[in-house]
């Protein structure tokens, strides 16, 4: 076992020995006490923060581009007979294998420097957290979903394989979800919660999707093998351009919802309902640029097809005008920079798209290393940002006290420039987010529950014509 | 045939029906709960010693040992393969946790001894082959539930003409294949068995007499009418190895449109039963949807979801019916918000439930995943509906966990919290769905030794399905490499 397996290890098992320990106890129904709680996060960000950072020196010593870990198969079904548990990790068994689920990490350009943010920030909210929610009824439960999130989050950065990604992208998703439902006790927060799973749960199918045609292909989900050979940019993918396409498209839908780019933006500002520090970590920096890392992934096979990068491009343009004309007129700072945060992510999507176009066009895959530095600086400038938002009428207090005098706002020369009613039009436009909601909500959700309800009703008239009686009698049950 | 070391199966099918007599003599409810579990547990132990005996045979199929029945009946009835040896201990299981589960504030209104007498009728099915006994047991086995209605006051009249209508269908649909040597050319003459089976199972257009049942039944019985999934046994021993291509594709279909739908209405459900009803109808179909691609993969992934929904749904029922206990009839109007009284409950339904979808990490992950790619395989066009109705699945669990734990805070001058049974039973099943999860590889492999046999059987029926397939796929395969080789840019970086 090499140094680089051991510390790989380790930044994997960090976060998931977290999830366990906090898991059982919390299923036993004996949670741990804040102060174990709170010394469990710290050592788990920091060991998995070190070892990932150690690995990081090893690949800049040996100048290794890419380190993949082979954590064997999870499951192997060969035509040839029993697998035994040591043919379980082996990685050659797979090319023999009917159906092969491999557990892959891989370290390379793209992943470690992911990673490494994914750590800091976690653990840097983990830290702001064991404060802000001190005596907080649900200090445990909402410690439990942190630990989920950043296994989800790591496990997904590492990915080698489409499974493994998937993996990740569902435990993120979920605590995501649960954590926007957080304050419990409420209504919104919980109808909002749902509605974030909804939109990732239909999102998820572009992925699962996505990773069932690729596997057709190439009859594994290795990222190797779909993008080919050569570490990060500079992989050149081996599908046709038609393929690479289908492929793209299933990705990019699998990204719209992860990222809350149009059509499904709705969402973003709704998960605010959370607490603080996950809305900071989650949706301000780590898992709203979770699509554009996936974008950045495939970039490969973005690069295949012109049309897709137009649209990827067309996707990021639309969403960064959209959340910038949205964002201006949100009455709360939470809102407000969601939406400057969205801003920021259609901006790097669209980057992706074209940057994948121009380095395969100018032989030049290093361009999109602009991308990630842009994902980078905005993840930790926008934690700061929402870490700081409760303090905000304290921070401009300060502020107007060391000027001497108020905070002024000047509209922009070109709005005066509108009609009053064109204006006033635009105003309403903006603060009901573009109406991307009602729109959903008339035409794909009213219709299909309409239908469904007529459905359900239908069988219910059935039941009761052959019964002769209704079923509604009411009963305690057993 | 092979001999197990010990008459493992008449003695797990007799014993809960010893069990039944002696229960039904005991007037004091409590008392004949504790008895009962005596049986279920003496059950249980018999099932999963069969399971562990027949695996440490390394065998395909084998009987009992000393034949104590055979020597009265004068034939061989019962056997256990590699379909069945999972199923056994899985199903008696379930019978013990539902007995383990039951409050005793519920304990009069729910009859052991009748339980006991469907769980000996469920093992007994499991450990079937011949056809006429799997058709005789699955008419016994709907018998006891239509007793409950009865005795209940409830209406039985949809529930007894439905399995009467399958029953009829089934002995009518087998004779018709039986008389024809067990090899049917035509589609016409399976029409009777696929209508039968497929009102067993509650496909689409016949899903109604379940949801009644839910509706009408104690939530115990309906649970374990339905969740061993009786009525997808019935399609691999009376369907799949005889039918051919052309039948199975026809089935296929209806399952995944069922499958489909049924996801589609549990997220609009009102009523916590008829939700659950409405997964239970979806997984059936779902397990179906496999069985019916025949294929290797395809097979596996039906056989392993099987497997994980029966535990899941097995669970996730049981948790249903202990809030039900607490709360009585459960509404998805409203929020209820009984998460601070039961939070042990909250994790579990949430365990089991995202088990039932096939959640990464539960034990439906990796089955899920097989069917879906056999599904595809075999319906490249309409597979793809597969992913949706997982997907619906899964908003409706999240959104019957939002309705039933959060959104208000619930207040009660009585503790709710969770007692030691039924926090042992549910407990019991999370860690099977996630251990099943974690370590898959176990599972898998005796699955797909499962649907290899039973693919080998229906190859000796039907020769050309293999061999189609396997070059279909090697077809599909090989197109796409080329493709793939030669749309190879020049300048590809080297490995």
């Amino acid at each position: 076992m090499t140094w680089f397996t051991i510390l790989g290890l380790i930044t994997v098992a960090s976060p998931a020995i977290l999830v366990a320990v906090l898991g059982i106890s919390s299923i036993i129904d004996h949670p741990l006490s804040e102060r174990w709680i709170s010394r469990l996060v710290q050592t788990a960000m920091i060991t998995g923060l070190l070892a990932s950072i150690g690995v990081l020196a090893l690949m800049l010593d040996n100048d290794d581009r890419r380190v993949p870990i082979e954590m064997g198969h999870w499951v192997i079904l060969s035509d040839h007979g029993d697998v035994s548990p040591s043919e379980l990790t082996r990685a050659d068994h797979a090319h023999d294998a009917l159906f092969h689920f491999s557990f892959k990490f891989e370290f390379d350009r793209l992943s470690v420097p992911f990673v490494i943010l994914t750590f800091i920030l976690c653990g840097t909210i983990g830290a702001f957290a064991e404060k802000y929610m001190h005596r907080e009824a649900g200090y445990n439960r909402f410690f439990m979903l942190y630990a989920i999130f950043v296994l989800g989050m790591v496990v997904t950065s590492l990915a080698g394989t489409i499974e493994t990604l998937f993996t990740g992208w569902e435990l993120v998703g979920l605590s995501s979800t649960l954590l926007v439902a957080f304050f419990q006790e409420r209504q919104n927060p919980c109808r909002n919660g749902l509605r974030v799973w909804i939109v990732y749960r239909l999102s998820d199918c572009g992925l699962l999707m996505a990773a069932l045609l690729l596997h057709h292909l190439s009859g594994q989900g290795d990222f190797d093998s779909l993008m080919g050979a050569g570490a990060w940019p500079e992989g050149v993918a081996t599908l046709p351009a038609a393929q690479a396409f289908t492929v793209g498209l299933l990705l990019l839908i699998a990204v719209a919802g992860k990222s809350a780019l149009i059509p499904f933006s709705g969402w973003l500002p709704r998960a605010m309902e959370g607490p603080t520090p996950s809305s900071a970590v989650f949706y301000g920096a780590l898992s709203v640029h979770l699509g554009a890392y996936l974008l950045l992934r495939a970039s490969p096979i973005l690069a295949l097809s012109p049309a897709l990068c137009v649209l990827v491009v067309a996707l990021g343009l639309s969403t960064a005008l959209f959340a910038a004309f949205t964002g201006r007129v949100q009455a709360d700072i939470k809102s407000a920079l969601s939406f400057a945060s969205l801003t920021q992510v259609g901006f790097i999507v669209a980057e992706i798209g074209f940057l994948a176009w121009l380095g395969q066009r100018w032989a030049q895959p290093t361009l999109l290393y602009i991308p990630l530095i842009h994902i980078l600086g905005h993840a930790c400038a926008r934690t700061l940002q929402f870490v700081r938002a409760p303090t905000l009428l304290h921070d401009y207090r300060v502020l107007e006290n060391a000027i001497g005098g108020r905070l002024t706002f000047v509209p922009p020369r070109w709005s005066s420039a509108l009609p009053r009613s064109w204006r006033n039009w635009l105003y309403r436009l903006a603060l009901h987010r573009g109406n991307l909601d009602a729109i959903l909500q008339k035409y794909i959700v009213d219709p299909l529950v309409f239908s469904l309800r007529w459905c359900d009703g239908f069988d219910r008239w059935v039941t009761q014509r052959v019964n002769g009686q209704s079923n509604d009698s009411g009963d305690d049950g057993n | 045939m092979p001999e197990l070391h010990f008459p493992w199966i008449e003695i797990a099918i007799l014993l809960p029906l010893l069990g039944a007599g002696w229960v039904a003599r005991i007037r004091d409810p409590i008392s004949a709960r504790r008895h009962c579990l005596v049986f279920a547990t003496l059950a249980f132990m018999s099932a999963a010693a069969e399971a562990q005996d027949f695996y440490s045979l390394n065998i395909h199929q084998a009987t009992d040992h000393w034949h104590l029945m055979t020597k009265f009946i004068g034939r061989e009835l019962f056997a256990i393969d590699e379909l069945s040896a999972p199923l056994v201990p899985l199903t008696a299981l379930l019978y013990l946790l539902t007995a383990l589960a039951t409050l005793q504030t519920k304990v009069p209104r729910f009859s052991f001894s009748t339980m006991l007498v469907g769980e000996s009728l469920a093992l007994a099915l499991f450990s079937a082959m011949d056809p006429w006994i799997v058709i005789s047991l699955l008419i016994a086995s709907s018998i006891p539930p239509s007793f409950e209605l009865h005795r209940r006051g409830r209406p039985t009249r949809l529930y007894v003409l439905s399995m009467s209508l399958s029953s009829i269908m089934l002995v009518w649909g087998w004779y018709l294949v039986d008389a024809g040597g067990r090899h049917p050319q035509s589609l016409w003459l399976l029409v009777p068995l696929l209508v039968g089976v497929s009102i067993r199972c509650g496909i689409f257009p016949f899903q109604t007499w379940l949801s009644d049942l839910y509706e009408n039944a104690t939530f115990g019985t309906a649970l374990l009418m339905s969740t061993p999934l009786a009525g997808a046994y019935a399609a691999l021993r009376l369907i799949v190895p005889y039918a051919p291509d052309s039948a199975l594709r026809w089935l296929g279909l209806g399952s995944l449109l069922t499958a489909v739908l049924a996801s589609a209405l549990s997220m609009v459900q009102k009523d916590a039963r008829r939700f659950f009803c409405c997964m239970v109808i979806s997984h059936t179909a779902m397990v179906l949807i496999g069985l019916e691609v025949a294929t290797p993969i395809g097979l596996t992934g039906a056989l392993c979801v099987w497997l994980s929904a029966g535990l899941s749904l097995g669970g996730f029922g049981l948790t249903l019916r202990a809030l039900e206990a607490r709360r009585g009839r459960l509404k998805l109007t409203h929020f209820q918000g009984l998460y601070d009284h039961a939070p042990a409950l909250a994790i579990c339904f949430l365990l089991t439930g995202l088990g039932c979808v096939g959640f990464p990490g539960t034990i439906g992950f990796i089955g899920t995943e097989m069917l879906i790619d056999g599904a595809v395989e075999a319906y490249p066009h309409v597979g793809p509906l597969i992913v949706i109705a997982t997907t619906f699945n899964g908003i409706a669990i999240l959104r019957a966990y939002f309705l039933l734990f959060t959104g208000t805070r619930y207040s009660s001058s009585v503790s709710l919290k969770i007692g030691g049974r039924e926090r042992i039973a549910v407990l019991t099943l999370a860690a099977l769905v996630l251990g099943g999860g974690l370590i898959p590889q176990p599972g898998v492999s005796t699955a797909f030794h499962a649907a290899q046999e039973l693919l080998k059987e229906r190859d000796a029926r039907f020769p050309t399905t293999a061999t189609e397939h396997h070059a279909a796929k090697s077809t599909v395969r090989d197109q796409a490499a080329s493709e793939m080789s030669s749309h190879r840019p020049r300048n590809a970086v080297p490995r």
